[in-house]
This record gives structure tokens, C-alpha cells and sequence, in this order.
């Protein structure tokens, strides 16, 4: 089986599970987990988001 | 005197080694989450598991290569280190022979990189399940 994702979709799916993980073990209370793992999807998909138009600004 | 006391506080705040703070983070390396479930942490070791093992299988079918052990390139033997915190998943996949890598697939490389942080978050959940076991976290 083999799967083909995008760039993007690649980048949320790690988004994702590594926010999972970094929420659980980083933080002590079920709120704080769940509002650092939020934290960390945002800051993941942000510097993807910011990362890409950087990129297009440099090729223009 | 003097020594005794200075002892006793040792012996005080020296953290007490349970058969948890060892089985938790053993069993935790070799199954994602299984360090929290056996500390009755349900729904932290599941997430973890279902997270971890996501991502090692969504590298597996991307076509990612698993990284064997090696003395060669300094990025080879991290990418190793990184693919051996998988755990079983990782004995499982070099047993079977897979994970050779394809280079016809663009999104190849991807799988190789989903593997080796799938490996190297499962240490971070392994530390955290040892935390726990000591009581240093809820």
C-alpha cells in the first residue's frame, strides 16, 4: 500500500500527532494539554503557512 | 552527627526506584502509550499510541526508508537513533524487511522523516511515563 500526500497535507497530518504528543507529556493538567497542543498546531501550521510565503517572495 | 543527617536527608530526597519508574518507560519504548496505560493513564497512553503509530505507519506506506545500525554518516546513525524509539514498530518493520525506501516517490523522503519523529516523540512520551512513575508528574 502506498499512500501519496501533498506538501501540505503532509505538514498537517505531523501537525497534527507531534502537537498530540507535545501537548500530553509537556503539560500536567488536562487543560493546559489540551490548550498547548492547540498552541503547538497553530505555531506548526503557521511557520508552514509563513514559511511558504517567504518562499514566494524570495522566487519573485 | 553531623553525617547522619546529612545522609538521612539524601536518603530523603533521593527519588524512590519502583519497579514502575523501570517496567513503565521499558514498556513504553517497546509499545507507544503502554508506559501511561499501565499507570492508569487510559486516554493520555492511547493518544499516544494512535499518534506514534500514525505516523510511523503513514511513513511506512509513504515509502520511507528505515534506517538500520550503522557507523557510516553522522545522519544515518541519528536517523537510526531516531527509528529505534519506535519501538516494536521498529523491530517489526526491519524483521519484515520493509521500509527499503522508494525513490520513485516524491513524498518518499516524507515517510523517512514521519518515521524517525514518530521514534523520537515515543522517547519524549517513554521520559514522560517515567516522570510519572517517580511522581514527579500527575
Amino acid at each position: 500500500m502506498t499512500i501519496t500526500l501533498s506538501h501540505f497535507s503532509a505538514a498537517l497530518v505531523f501537525a497534527t500527532f507531534a502537537s498530540i504528543v507535545f501537548g500530553i507529556t509537556h503539560r500536567d493538567t488536562t487543560r493546559e494539554m489540551v490548550r498547548y497542543g492547540l498552541y503547538c498546531f497553530a505555531m506548526f501550521l503557521g511557520g508552514v503557512i509563513v514559511a511558504g510565503w517567504a518562499m514566494w517572495l524570495l522566487r519573485r | 552527627m553531623a553525617n547522619s543527617t546529612t545522609e538521612k536527608a539524601k536518603l530523603e530526597t533521593s527519588e524512590p526506584v519502583s519497579m514502575m519508574s523501570v517496567v513503565a518507560p521499558a514498556l513504553g519504548w517497546l509499545i507507544p502509550g503502554a508506559g501511561h496505560i499501565i499507570q492508569r493513564r487510559w486516554i493520555r497512553g492511547a493518544l499516544l499510541f494512535v499518534s506514534i503509530a500514525a505516523l510511523f505507519l503513514l511513513g511506512l506506506a509513504m515509502q520511507g526508508r528505515i534506517y538500520k545500525a550503522n557507523g557510516g554518516d553522522i545522519l544515518d546513525m541519528l536517523g537510526f537513533v531516531g527509528d529505534l524509539g519506535a519501538g516494536a514498530f521498529y523491530i517489526v518493520t526491519l524483521t519484515m524487511d520493509w521500509g527499503q525506501g522508494a525513490i520513485a516517490f516524491a513524498t518518499a523522503d516524507y515517510g523517512t522523516k514521519f518515521m524517525i519523529v514518530a521514534g523520537l516523540l515515543n522517547f519524549i512520551a517513554v521520559a514522560d511515563a517515567y516522570h510519572i512513575a517517580i511522581g514527579k508528574k500527575q
